[in-house]
């Protein structure tokens, strides 16, 4: 068998084709694009490509679904699990099966389609609002949140419309990204109660007012109501400053196409680090508060956080980096020593 | 339940570290900015991260240091320990529109004092592109600047970093 493509593909027929088609009566539509279909039961995703069947726990395919829709494909690989993911291209997206797995590729049971990136956003979107029943929400950490399992049952679209927020300079300026408040009904996380929610003290002289200017970035990130998912709070040109806070596990490996970094600012993450293309285990990295550890261009990683936590995820915003990266006129790793 | 949330600070702070299967512990450039900032004089700007051009550097506050200006924003973020933040629109510039980093001056600049800042674990200050600085601290503490590569920039990472 050989099922390795890339062709860019029109779904747009197959997708409404299938769309109206319920699997296995239990309410759920089924959803094709190019030559996948992805059909869901009361337990588990099924995505079928040509040649073969592959299968995910529903919980941790909504998971991972979701960060993939709410940031727009990221940086670089968002791998679902080992065998199914994505890699973007910034306008296109592949959608792959096994294509950074060692042992697929080395049987040329990897398989591949191109998406223009707005068409597979918007097919993932649909499955994402269908596939999610009421009570149940991907962004949050499992103890707060209710099972995704069972026949379709309601809808909790409100809950995935959450995209990742970037401020333009940075929090809390004129015109910027506002505070997170219990008016504006984001409270302090339950395991962040214990995080001082003080404002720095501001004297701007007259005519001044706006310019000096300062705000409680752990209190801000303590009212985030959902996990692993980076929103921007201040920014140096390309350097964005993401600040997230992160309870139970990363739930893709991301392979990010550029060099980023971690700054762990409270409680502690275990990372488990793999091979970018072939998802060969290459390290663990514990991180605890004050810790910082970059995470090489050729990379995967997934986070473990036992307790809910503060993270500085540090990225360069650059659009040229990934071709100089993946050309080879940039090293993997940002310093040598 | 209650949970305990758990920061670092200059008098207590717990490393973690690479556990390495099959790579070289340097690629993660790993350290820990308590301990750089424990081992620092106060006001080096020694560089704890390194994207490129930009930079996270971590400074130990310690009394008043020495007036900076970029141009460009920059910010300052405290992890440990109380720093005002004095801040000066110049009369005139005080670096070239296209240099990068932080630029230390020759004591307090010639201009209009625009205020001041108080901040304290956790609070993250604006340095507005082109207007001076001042950090002041009565005690030792620790604040990490997001800033870009600049003429006072330290890189000393095989002592700061796990190598092995």
């Amino acid at each position: 068998m050989s099922t390795a493509t890339a062709v860019l593909a029109d779904q747009s027929a197959d997708q409404s084709a299938d769309q109206s088609q319920d699997t296995k009566n239990l309410g759920y539509q089924t959803f094709s694009v190019g030559q996948f279909r992805f059909e869901r039961d009361e337990y588990f995703a099924h995505i079928f490509y040509p040649g073969g069947r592959h299968l995910m726990h529903i919980e941790a395919f909504l998971r991972a679904l979701m960060r993939d829709v709410g940031w727009g494909f990221f940086y670089g690989t968002v791998n679902f699990d080992n065998v199914l993911g994505t890699l973007n291209h910034y306008g296109t997206v592949d959608l792959f099966i096994g294509l950074l797995n060692e042992a697929y590729r080395s049987t040329n049971r990897h398989y591949v389609e191109t998406f223009n990136a707005r068409d597979l956003k918007k097919v993932f979107e649909a499955m994402l609002d269908d596939w999610t029943n009421e009570g149940f929400d991907p962004y949050a950490a499992p103890d707060e949140t209710g099972v995704p399992f069972g026949p379709k049952h309601g809808n909790n679209t409100k809950a995935l419309k959450r995209e990742r927020i970037v401020a333009k300079r940075m929090v809390g300026l004129p015109g910027d990204l506002g505070y997170r408040t219990d008016e504006g009904g984001q409270p302090v996380n339950r395991q962040f109660l214990d995080v001082p929610q003080d404002s720095p003290e501001i004297h701007a002289e007259p005519g001044f007012e706006g310019q000096v200017h300062a705000f409680n970035m752990f209190a801000y990130t303590s009212r985030s109501d959902v996990t692993w998912n980076p929103s921007v709070v201040s920014n140096v040109k390309d350097s964005q400053i993401c600040a997230t806070t992160e309870e139970h596990m990363l739930p893709i490996f991301h392979g990010n196409d550029r060099v980023e970094w971690f700054i762990q600012i409270c409680d502690e993450i275990i990372w488990d680090i793999q091979d970018g293309k072939t998802g060969r285990p290459r390290a663990k990295v514990i991180m605890r508060a004050g810790d910082v550890a970059a995470m090489p261009a050729d990379i995967r990683h997934q986070g473990y956080s036992p307790k809910r936590s503060i993270l500085i995820v540090w990225e360069n915003n650059d659009g040229t980096l990934p071709q100089r990266y993946s050309s080879g006129q940039l090293k993997p790793y940002p310093v040598e020593f | 339940m209650n949970y305990h949330t758990q920061f670092g600070s200059l008098a207590s702070y717990r490393k973690g570290g690479v556990q390495v299967v099959d790579d070289d512990p340097k690629h993660y450039v790993f350290s820990n900015v308590f301990e750089v900032a424990s081992k620092s004089k106060p006001y080096e700007k020694v560089c704890v991260g390194m994207n490129l051009d930009y930079v996270i550097e971590a400074l130990r506050t310690e009394g008043d240091s020495p007036w900076f200006a970029a141009p460009h924003d920059e910010s300052a973020l405290i992890m440990d320990g109380e720093v005002e933040v004095h801040l000066i629109q110049p009369d005139s510039p005080l670096t070239p529109e296209d240099k990068e980093g932080s630029v230390m001056l020759d004591g307090e600049p010639a201009g209009k004092k625009m205020g001041w800042i108080k901040a304290r674990r956790g609070h993250m200050a604006l340095l507005p592109k082109g207007t001076a600085y001042q950090f002041r601290s009565a005690t030792p503490g620790v604040l990490l600047l997001q800033t870009i590569k600049g003429d006072h920039t330290i890189e000393r990472w095989a002592e700061i970093c796990q190598t092995a």
